[in-house]
């Protein structure tokens, strides 16, 4: 399935308008990662070594299920029940429902502390897999983060990378950018056009020793 | 019990490679530094999201640190980042409700139990012996589930079997009392100098609770009184006793560290056991005014 078929499934999930904006600000990060990156398949969900990609940012998760109807981890018709009793669609994602979900999300500032110990985890049973987290800029405003960004730094995971949406969700902004609160603490950061796949192909993909942040700014005029 | 449980993981560390330590600075000197004991400093968020992280990954994360650092403030990590994902781990306190008054109630945990069943799946130990420990922690890391247990500095003079239900330590006709953990001692002395014709009955394990073998002590004696000593929130296991009973009738009274009082007080452990009618004294009065009517 080609990404200009997404939209239409991305139609069939309806009710949840409140955060459509928060979908579609995830919908090419999650496209090129699933697309051109993730080391994952619909039939290797239990592969210890696949790569990891944690949706912290459970809210808007039309986008999310779109992409993995897309790409084969869901039947598109799936999408048609979604939020019903029967569906394992909800609003928040649940990781015991969706093949291929890592975990179940949905309450902000869970995914990165739980995507730091999974690289750990990895890391400690000698897994060459990476570990991908999808966090927004408003999510960014809980504590939980931080103490996670502290401890990815001095651990030096170096397989692990969080993509932060920057939609100008942050209540009080970020001064002095985004990127800052990472690479303050040994972050390697990268600021690409959230829109733009090839850059955010290759800010996804370009080597680093240090854990990655890639800040995928998303303008809503564009 | 905090040198035991240290010893019984870093010994199964040798053999056991699912085993892995997560800390948050306290007991840091009690661990060897290799890359399966994961200091996350004063960070006690992440402390569970970390654990969850490596739960989520295979391992069997052992998650360690005082009492309200580690089911309090980090509680809806607990909820979420290990319950909600349906990933185990074996989560281990010390300091108990007041072990340490002298710091007062920020150090202070006494409803820990009772947060910890709010959710659903846990296993619940609170050892009363430091030989009690050992086995209980070898169960938990044997097992893939959500396991919490008590560490507290106060112990009975001797150890019971673990893992076996409720042990009866006395038999009598008139009810049963029920100690969970530490306050065992307390509750025996209290029952002897009260000449209290009762069962007195032993947990080191709550939850899952030996609705059983409270049933079965009760088909021994004339009432289906129970008295229950907790060493934590009063009324933790209240329910838990009405659900095993609910086809008996039955009298329950809770003893436990008193809901109402919020203490602005230090002193030692023992003043603070009195404050709450934890002490022999609260105890037997208790016992005299259940029992003897």
């Amino acid at each position: 399935m080609m990404q200009t078929e997404l939209p239409a499934l991305f139609a069939r999930m309806t009710g949840d308008e409140k955060h459509e904006w928060a979908a579609a600000s995830t919908l090419d990060v999650l496209w090129v990662l699933y697309d051109r990156v993730l080391n994952v398949a619909p039939d290797r969900v239990a592969d210890p070594d696949r790569d990891r990609f944690l949706l912290s940012k459970g809210h808007g998760p039309m986008a999310y299920y779109a992409v993995l109807a897309a790409k084969g981890f869901l039947d598109p018709s799936t999408l048609d029940t979604w939020t019903s009793w029967d569906s394992p669609l909800g609003q928040h994602p649940d990781r015991l429902l969706v093949p291929g979900v890592e975990i179940s999300s949905g309450s902000l500032g869970h995914g990165l502390p739980l995507a730091v110990g999974t690289a750990l985890g990895l890391r400690i049973q000698g897994s060459p897999a990476r570990t991908f987290v999808l966090v927004g800029d408003g999510e960014l405003d809980e504590g939980s983060n931080h103490e996670a960004i502290a401890l990815a730094g001095r651990f030096g995971i170096g397989t692990l990378t969080a993509v932060v949406i920057d939609n100008s969700s942050a209540s009080h902004g970020w001064p002095g950018g985004i990127e800052s609160r990472f690479t303050v603490e040994g972050w390697d950061a990268l600021v690409v056009d959230g829109r733009d796949h090839d850059a955010l192909y290759e800010a996804f993909t370009a080597p680093h020793d240090m854990p990655r942040v890639v800040v995928a700014q998303i303008r809503k005029d564009v | 019990m905090r040198k035991e449980f240290a010893k019984t993981v870093i010994d199964r560390m040798q053999t056991d490679p699912r085993v892995a330590v997560v800390i948050a600075a306290i007991s840091r000197d009690l661990f060897p530094r290799t890359d399966r004991v994961v200091d996350v400093g004063i960070r006690e968020q992440a402390l569970i999201g970390v654990a969850g992280g490596l739960a989520l990954t295979g391992l069997r994360p052992v998650v360690h640190t005082y009492a309200p650092f580690l089911v309090e403030r980090p509680f809806e990590q607990i909820k979420l980042d290990l319950g909600h994902q349906e990933v185990g781990a074996v989560l281990v306190s010390i300091g108990a409700s007041y072990d340490d008054p002298v710091w007062g109630r920020t150090h202070q945990a006494p409803g820990d139990v009772a947060l910890i069943d709010t959710l659903p799946g846990w296993t619940v130990h609170v050892p009363g012996h430091t030989d009690e420990v050992g086995p209980l922690v070898e169960d938990a890391l044997n097992r893939d589930d959500r396991v919490y247990i008590r560490l507290s500095l106060h112990e009975n003079s001797q150890a019971y079997p673990t893992g076996q239900g409720f042990t009866e330590v006395r038999r009598g006709r008139k009810g049963v009392v029920l100690a969970v953990g530490p306050v065992l001692d307390r509750v025996v002395k209290a029952v002897e100098q009260e000449q209290a014709d009762v069962t007195v009955l032993y947990a080191s394990t709550v939850r899952p609770f030996d609705g059983d073998g409270l049933r079965r002590a009760l088909d021994e004696t004339e009432r289906s009184d129970v008295l229950l000593v907790e060493p934590y929130l009063e009324g933790t296991s209240a329910h838990v006793v009405n659900e095993a009973l609910e086809e008996v009738p039955h009298r329950l009274r809770s003893l436990g560290v008193k809901r109402h009082l919020e203490l602005h007080a230090y002193g030692t452990a023992e003043d603070h056991d009195a404050a709450h009618d934890l002490d022999v004294v609260g105890i037997s009065t208790a016992v005299r005014s259940f029992f003897h009517r």
